[in-house]
C-alpha cells in the first residue's frame, strides 16, 4: 500500500503548511483563509451527507447559523450587557434564553448541539415518511428561507436583518488583537483536521460502507434488514453538528452573523463547493471549498463587474466537464487506482 | 369584520394563486418531464418581463399606443427561444442528473441576472398598466377588483387549458406525456426523446416568460425579479406533486388561498412562515405531493 | 514501480495545487503601495438586489473623484478610486473593507447603503482606526468617531416628516415597512412622537424583502381606515406596493403615502404616474434650483446618460466626496486622524444648499424638505425648513443617550 502511505504524507504536508501560514500570511489574508478554513469544514459536513449518503441538503446555511448564533451571542453578551439592538427593540433586559450563553462553555457546545438537535427534529418525520432525492433538497431549501424569515422577524432577539456584530472580545482575548485572530486561526486548522481525520475514519467502517450502500441502492439495503431512516437521521445530525462547529468558529473570525448567512443562497454555494471539489472524496470537499472561496474572493476584487460571469462559468464547466470535481479530474489522470479508492459513481435516483 | 373585506381576501387568494400557477407551470413540466431542477427559471420569467418593457418601449416610440397584449405571445417566443439555446447547448447533458442540474442552472442564472444589469442597468424599469387595465371592477361599495389582476387570472386559466389541450389532445403532447411516463419504451416506440426534451425545456421557458410579462404588471422588474417567485414555484410544484398539471393548479391553490389567510390573522413574514412549514408538515404525511404519477418502479 | 510513478504525480498535483493557493494569498503582501496617488476605497453592491440603488451612488461617487482629478487633483495627487463589490451580502461588506484597509491602504472609504452593511463594517473601520463616508439616511442610534454620516438622521427626514403631517391635519397613521432595522426603530420613534404630538397609530405591517403581493397588506389598510400611510418600505417592494395599491382604487385624494426611501430613482421603476399625487421627505430633491444643483444634474446626466436621474442618496454619496477632499486640503495630509480631526465642522456648498460636518457626532447638518409625486417623476418641494438642521443621532424621545464628542456617546 504504498500509495495510501504517500497520501497520507500528502495530507501531513498540507496539514504542515496550513499551520505555517500565521508566520507568512498578512493579516487580511490569514483572516480570509481562516473563513475559508471554517468554509471547509462545512463541505466535509455536506460531503459526508451527500457525498456518501447520497442526500444532498441545501439548508446547511441554518445549521452552520446557527451554531454561528450561539457563538454570536456569548460574543455579543461580552461586549455588552444588554445588546444594542435589543435596546432599540425596546427590551428592558436579556431574555431569558439569552442568558445561560454568556458563558463560553455553554456557548461552545450549544453550537453544536443545538444544530445536530435540530436536524434530528427535522430528519426523523422526513426520512421515516420516505422523502429523498431532489424532494429532500427542495424541503430543506424551503427550510432555509422559513427560518432565515423568521430569525429577520425576530429582531428583538435575533437582531433582525443586521445579525449580530460589533464583538469586543473572546475569552478575556480582544478581537481587535492579531496574536487573538492568529490563534483562531491555529485553532481552526486544529478542528478542520480533527473533523477531516474523523470522518475518514469513519467512512472507512462499517458504518460508512452502509452509508455508500444507502447512496447506492437504499432498497435492497432495506430488503436486508436494515433501517436506513435511523442512519440517514444519525448523518444528518453529525453533518449539522459539524456545520454548527465551524459556524462556532466563523464568527469570532468574521465578526458577524447575519440571516444573509442561512438563506438559500449560501445553502447552495456550500453544495457547490462540494461539487467543485469531487463528492464522496473528503479531500474534495476541502478543495472545493477553498477553491471557490478563492477564486471568488480573487475575481470579485479583480473584476468587480465581471466576476459573476466567471463565477457562474465555472460551476456549469465543472458540472459539464468535470462531473467528478477536481479530485476526480485528477483521479482520472491515473486510472490505474481510482476505482479502487474514489467511490465517485453515483446512486442514480429514478 | 366587513364583509367586503372577507370578499376583497377570496379574490386576493384566486390572484395569487393564478400568479403562482403561471410560474409553477413551466417549472413543472421540465422537472417532471426531464429530472432537471431548472434553477435558472427565475430568470426566464424575468426575460419574460423585460421583453414586455422592450416591447413597451419600441411601441412608445412608434406609435404612443402601447402593444401590451403583444407583450405575452412575444415574452413566450423569446423566453422559449433562448430556452432552446439553453437546452442544446447545455441542459441536455443534465437529464437524469437532477444534482448536478441544480448547480449549473445556478451558475446559469448568475450569468442571466448579471446580463441583464449590464444591459439594462441595475436599476428597476417599469412596464405601465395600458389604459384598459388601470382601474377596477366595481362590485360593491368599497370591493375593487383590479383589471390586471383579473387579466392575469384569465391569462392563467387560458394557459392551463392550452397546455391540456396541447398535452392530451395532441400528437406531439402525447409524446411528451408518454416520454414523461416511460421515457425507454417511448424510445423504443420511435420517439425521437431527445427532440421531445428540447421541445419541452423550450415549452416550459416560454410558459415563465409568459408569467413575468403578466406579473410585470404587479410589480418591480429588475435582474434580480426572478429570485422573488423561484421558491414559491419549487413549493407549488413539490406540494401539487410532480409532473401532473392537475397537482400544480392543487398545489397553486393551495398555496395561494392559504398565504393572504395567514398573512391577514398574523403578518407578512408570519404567514410566509407558517404556510412554507404547513407545506413542509404536509410533505411527511403525503411525500410526494397530491398527485402522483403511478409507475412501477421501486427506486 | 508504475504505481508509484502515478503517486508522484498525484504528489506533484498536490504541491501544484498549494502552491497556487499560496501564490494567491501571498500576492498581496509583495505589492508595495505607490507613493503618489491617494487611493480611496469606494464599496457598494454592484450585484446582488442592493445593486438597484448602490449602482447610481458609485457612480456619483466616482464623478466626483473625477471632477476633482480634473481639477488638478488633491494636495497635487490624483485620486485613484479602488471600486470593490459587496454583493449585497453583509459578511462580504465586513471583508472587502478589510481589503480596502488593510491591502490597498486606502485614505478614505466611500460606502455601503443599507443598515445591515454598515453595521457589517463598524466594527471593522472601529478595530483599524479608518474613516467610512456613509451616503443613506438612516435609523439613528449610532454615532462612530469612524463614520461620516453624510444622510439624514432620524430628526432630518422621519420626525420633520411626521409632525408636517400632523399639521395638515392627518391624525390616524399607518405604519408600513419593510422588515429589517431601519422601518423598525423608524416606526418607534414614529410612535412615540405621535404620542407625544397628537396622533394615533392604527396598523403597522412589516412585509419580508422582497415581499411582491401587496393585496393583503391593502386589504388591512382598507380595514384600518387611516388618515395617511407612512411609508418604509425599501427599492423593490415599493414597486409592487404603490402599483397595487393604485389599482385597488386608492388614491392619494383617498389616503396619501408619505415615503421616506423612495426618491427620483425609485420612481423609475415604480412609475411616476403609480405615485403621483404622494409625499417624500428628503434633504435634497432633483428639482432644487441651486446654481450648485443645475451644475451637478447637467454633469451628472452628461456623464451617464440623459435618461438618468439624481437623488438624495446620490447627491449625499456626490458631496461627501468633496467634504472629505476640504478637510484633507485643511490637514494638509490625507493621514485618517488627522482628516478626521480637520473634518469637524466642515462646510462645503452642495447641490443642496450649504451643508456642515456636526464637530461633535460626526453627522450631517442638512436642509429638510417635503416632496410632492408630479407625474414626470419629480417632486414638488411643498415644505422646507429653509436652513440646515442639525442633526440628532439619539433621538429624546427613544434614547436617554447624547453624543458630547466624535464617538463619545454618554447617558443624558
Amino acid at each position: 500500500m504504498g500509495t495510501r502511505l504517500k497520501e497520507n504524507w500528502i495530507y501531513l504536508i498540507f496539514a504542515i503548511v496550513l499551520l505555517l501560514l500565521p508566520l507568512v500570511l498578512s493579516e487580511f489574508r490569514l483572516n480570509l483563509l481562516g473563513k475559508f478554513l471554517t468554509f471547509a469544514i462545512v463541505a466535509i459536513a455536506i460531503d459526508l451527507i451527500w457525498g456518501y449518503t447520497g442526500i444532498l441538503s441545501l439548508g446547511h446555511g441554518v445549521f452552520f447559523s446557527l451554531g454561528a448564533y450561539c457563538m454570536g451571542m456569548y460574543l455579543k453578551l461580552q461586549a455588552e450587557s444588554l445588546p444594542d439592538f435589543m435596546m432599540w427593540s425596546g427590551l428592558e433586559e436579556v431574555p431569558w434564553f439569552w442568558k445561560p450563553f454568556q458563558h463560553f462553555w455553554v456557548a461552545l457546545p450549544m453550537a453544536v448541539l443545538i444544530p445536530a438537535i435540530f436536524a434530528v427534529i427535522i430528519g426523523i418525520p422526513t426520512f421515516r415518511a420516505g422523502i429523498k432525492g431532489v424532494y429532500f433538497s427542495i424541503l430543506t431549501q424551503a427550510l432555509a428561507l422559513v427560518v432565515s424569515i423568521f430569525f429577520i422577524g425576530q429582531q428583538p432577539y435575533t437582531g433582525g436583518t443586521n445579525g449580530i456584530t460589533n464583538f469586543r472580545d473572546i475569552f478575556g482575548f480582544s478581537l481587535a488583537e492579531a496574536s487573538t485572530m492568529k490563534v483562531l486561526y491555529l485553532i481552526t486548522v486544529l478542528a478542520l483536521i480533527v473533523i477531516f481525520v474523523l470522518s475518514k475514519w469513519l467512512v472507512n467502517t462499517k458504518t460508512g460502507r452502509i452509508l455508500i450502500a444507502i447512496r447506492d441502492g437504499e432498497n435492497r439495503l432495506r430488503f436486508l434488514g436494515y433501517n436506513t431512516s435511523t442512519f440517514k437521521v444519525a448523518i444528518f445530525a453529525l453533518s449539522a453538528a459539524i456545520a454548527g462547529l465551524a459556524g462556532a468558529l466563523f464568527v469570532p473570525q468574521v465578526g458577524i452573523i447575519s440571516p444573509s448567512m442561512m438563506g438559500i443562497l449560501p445553502s447552495v454555494e456550500m453544495a457547490i463547493w462540494v461539487a467543485v471539489g469531487g463528492r464522496g472524496t473528503l479531500t474534495g470537499a476541502v478543495i472545493g471549498a477553498l477553491v471557490v472561496n478563492s477564486a471568488k474572493s480573487y475575481l470579485s476584487e479583480t473584476f468587480p463587474d465581471l466576476w459573476l460571469y466567471f463565477l457562474g462559468a465555472l460551476f456549469i464547466g465543472v458540472v459539464l466537464f468535470f462531473p467528478k470535481g477536481i479530485v476526480g479530474a485528477f483521479a482520472r489522470l491515473k486510472r490505474q487506482d481510482s476505482s479502487k479508492r474514489y467511490l465517485l459513481t453515483e446512486g442514480r435516483e429514478v | 369584520m366587513d364583509i367586503t373585506i372577507v370578499l376583497s381576501q377570496i379574490f386576493n387568494g384566486l390572484s395569487l394563486s393564478s400568479i403562482l400557477l403561471l410560474i409553477a407551470l413551466g417549472l413543472s413540466i421540465t422537472f417532471g418531464i426531464m429530472g432537471v431542477i431548472n434553477f435558472a427559471h427565475g430568470e426566464f420569467l424575468m426575460i419574460g418581463a423585460y421583453t414586455a418593457y422592450v416591447l413597451q418601449k419600441l411601441s412608445i416610440a412608434n406609435s404612443g399606443g402601447s402593444l401590451f397584449l403583444l407583450s405575452l405571445p412575444a415574452a413566450f417566443v423569446v423566453a422559449a427561444l433562448i430556452g432552446l439555446l439553453l437546452e442544446r447547448s447545455l441542459i441536455r447533458f443534465l437529464y437524469g442528473r437532477p444534482y448536478e442540474s441544480i448547480l449549473a442552472t445556478w451558475g446559469l442564472s448568475l450569468i442571466l441576472q448579471q446580463l441583464a444589469r449590464n444591459i439594462f442597468g441595475a436599476n428597476n424599469v417599469e412596464v405601465a398598466s395600458p389604459g384598459w387595465l388601470q382601474g377596477g371592477l366595481t362590485v360593491m361599495e368599497g370591493l375593487q377588483l383590479p383589471y390586471n389582476r383579473l387579466f392575469i387570472m384569465a391569462v392563467a386559466v387560458l394557459c392551463v387549458s392550452g397546455m391540456y389541450f396541447y398535452l392530451y389532445r395532441t400528437r406531439s403532447g402525447r409524446r411528451i406525456r408518454a416520454v414523461m411516463q416511460n421515457r425507454q419504451m417511448s424510445a423504443c416506440m420511435g420517439i425521437k426523446t431527445n427532440r421531445v426534451d428540447a421541445m419541452t425545456f423550450a415549452i416550459g421557458c416560454g410558459l415563465a416568460g409568459i408569467a413575468g410579462a403578466a406579473v410585470s404588471l404587479l410589480g418591480s422588474i429588475g435582474p434580480s425579479t426572478g429570485q422573488n417567485y423561484i421558491i414559491d414555484a419549487f413549493m407549488v410544484v413539490v406540494l401539487g406533486g410532480v409532473g401532473r398539471l392537475s397537482g400544480t393548479i392543487a398545489g397553486a391553490i393551495m398555496i395561494g388561498t392559504m398565504s393572504p389567510l395567514f398573512e391577514f390573522v398574523t403578518t407578512s413574514s408570519m404567514g410566509k412562515v407558517i404556510v412554507f412549514a404547513l407545506v413542509i408538515i404536509f410533505l411527511q404525511w403525503r411525500p410526494s405531493g397530491f398527485f402522483t404519477l403511478k409507475t412501477r418502479t421501486v427506486d | 514501480m508504475f504505481k508509484y510513478f502515478f503517486s508522484i504525480r498525484k504528489l506533484g498535483f498536490a504541491v501544484v495545487l498549494v502552491l497556487t493557493l499560496m501564490t494567491f494569498f501571498l500576492t498581496a503582501r509583495s505589492e508595495a503601495t505607490e507613493k503618489e496617488p491617494i487611493k480611496v476605497g469606494v464599496l457598494h453592491s454592484l450585484s446582488g438586489t442592493m445593486s438597484i440603488s448602490e449602482v447610481a451612488v458609485k457612480d456619483a461617487t466616482l464623478m466626483a473623484i473625477d471632477e476633482i482629478n480634473q481639477k488638478g487633483g488633491l494636495l497635487g495627487r490624483k485620486i485613484v478610486p479602488i471600486v470593490e463589490d459587496g454583493a449585497s451580502d453583509w459578511p462580504t461588506f465586513a471583508e472587502k473593507a478589510k481589503k480596502l484597509i488593510l491591502k490597498d491602504k486606502v485614505a478614505v472609504v466611500f460606502g455601503c447603503w443599507t443598515s445591515a452593511s454598515r453595521k457589517a463594517v463598524l466594527p471593522v473601520f472601529e478595530k483599524y482606526d479608518h474613516l467610512l463616508f456613509y451616503p443613506v439616511q438612516y435609523e439613528g442610534l449610532e454615532a462612530s468617531k469612524n463614520i461620516i454620516y453624510t444622510g439624514a438622521a432620524p430628526n432630518q427626514q422621519i420626525m420633520p416628516a411626521v409632525s408636517w403631517l400632523l399639521k395638515q391635519g392627518y391624525k390616524r397613521f399607518f405604519l408600513l415597512g419593510s422588515d429589517y432595522v431601519f422601518p423598525r426603530t423608524a416606526n418607534l420613534i414614529i410612535k412615540k412622537q405621535l404620542k407625544v404630538e397628537g396622533g394615533v397609530v392604527v396598523g403597522e405591517e412589516y412585509t419580508p424583502l422582497g415581499h411582491t403581493d401587496y393585496s393583503t397588506v391593502i386589504s388591512k389598510i382598507k380595514a384600518a381606515k387611516p388618515d395617511v400611510i407612512f411609508n418604509t418600505l425599501n427599492g423593490d417592494s415599493n414597486v409592487a406596493f404603490f402599483k397595487q395599491l393604485k389599482a385597488a382604487g386608492i388614491t392619494a385624494d383617498d389616503i396619501p403615502v408619505m415615503s421616506v426611501s423612495i426618491a427620483e430613482h425609485e420612481l423609475i421603476g415604480i412609475g411616476a404616474e403609480n405615485a403621483e399625487g404622494h409625499y417624500a421627505a428628503w434633504n435634497y430633491f432633483m428639482s432644487m434650483k441651486t446654481p450648485e444643483n443645475e451644475v451637478f444634474v447637467r454633469n451628472y446626466k452628461a456623464r451617464y446618460g440623459q435618461d438618468r436621474v439624481t437623488d438624495d442618496p446620490i447627491e449625499a454619496g456626490y458631496f461627501g466626496v468633496y467634504l472629505w477632499a476640504e478637510a484633507v486640503k485643511k490637514a494638509g495630509t490625507t493621514d485618517v486622524k488627522k482628516v478626521r480631526e480637520a473634518l469637524r465642522g466642515i462646510k462645503y456648498k452642495a447641490p443642496e444648499g450649504w451643508v456642515k460636518i456636526d464637530p461633535t457626532n460626526n453627522h450631517t447638518w442638512k436642509i429638510v424638505q417635503i416632496g410632492k409625486i408630479r407625474k414626470d417623476g419629480q417632486f414638488d418641494i411643498v415644505w422646507s425648513s429653509g436652513k440646515p438642521i442639525r442633526p440628532e443621532p439619539f433621538p429624546p424621545l427613544v434614547s436617554n443617550k447624547k453624543v458630547i464628542a466624535p464617538g463619545k456617546i454618554v447617558n443624558r
